[in-house]
């Protein structure tokens, strides 16, 4: 599926990044400790997290991450905002937990493939 | 292609350009054509070098060499290097700050993921002097 295909549900906008919808997105990883998502966070994964200064958008970027889903309505800081739309990456917001999305996305992704 | 030098300097205490200086490397090494898992194992050792360098550091700089056949990393601070060594590589151990930690920052996993993400490493300091840390990675 695509990113973009998240945004067909409903409590998904995109905040920031816009040009990065277009992405393959193939999985999920959930952290917040950013040397933890470093080793971990995969190529075209969808990372579901509740921080959001600038340094997640270098995290997500350097891991070719497919969009960042910030989960519990997190804000966004307005530099992190400015580098996500310079980097074309996809920056998602929802009201859900961590949990609830994992379980959205795994719902979408046996749907969408 | 014959040798690529990069050279960044990472200023202490400045999150607003953190990371800036490791996404540049990983575009130079797209542009060159080195395979994505080199590209990983590189991004991986320089982010943590250079949040390393913000977090902890009065400050300091990055170089990369790239050749044929390895890619050699050297991150190196001016201070105020660390008493033990052994204990800052140990999984888990971090002496960043509470203001830190709430970023994100500070799992006591950097050096350990520069580690394994290193063909060598070697890791030397002196205290009120610098902390250097030297990664070479191979192509093939």
């Amino acid at each position: 599926m695509k990113v973009k295909d998240l945004l067909k549900e409903e409590g998904f906008s995109v905040i920031a990044g816009e040009e990065g919808i277009d992405r393959e997105l193939e999985g999920v990883y959930i952290g917040d400790l950013l040397s933890w998502v470093m080793a971990h966070l995969q190529e075209n994964e969808a990372w579901i997290t509740i921080q959001s200064h600038v340094n997640v958008i270098a995290v997500a970027v350097l891991n070719d991450a497919a969009c960042i889903l910030l989960a519990e309505g997190a804000y966004l800081d307005e530099d992190a905002k400015i580098k996500a739309d310079q980097e074309n990456l996809a920056v998602i917001k929802t009201t859900m937990s961590a949990y609830e999305l994992a379980v959205k996305l795994n719902e979408l992704m046996k749907k969408n493939g | 292609m014959g040798t690529v030098n990069l050279a960044f300097n990472v200023a202490k205490e400045d999150f607003s350009k953190a990371g800036e200086a490791s996404s540049s490397i990983k575009k130079t090494l797209k542009k060159l054509g080195i395979d994505s898992k080199v590209i990983r194992k590189v991004a991986i050792v320089t982010y943590e070098a250079e949040m390393n360098i913000v977090i902890h550091s009065f400050g300091g700089k990055i170089t990369v060499d790239i050749n044929t056949e390895k890619i050699a990393i050297e991150a190196i601070d001016q201070g105020p290097g660390i008493a033990d060594t052994d204990k800052a590589m140990e999984v888990g151990f971090s002496t960043a700050t509470q203001k830190v930690r709430e970023l994100g920052f500070g799992a006591g996993m950097g050096l350990p993921n520069i580690k394994r993400n290193s063909d060598k490493f070697v890791i030397s300091s002196e205290i009120d002097k610098y902390t250097k840390i030297e990664s070479l990675i191979y192509l093939a």
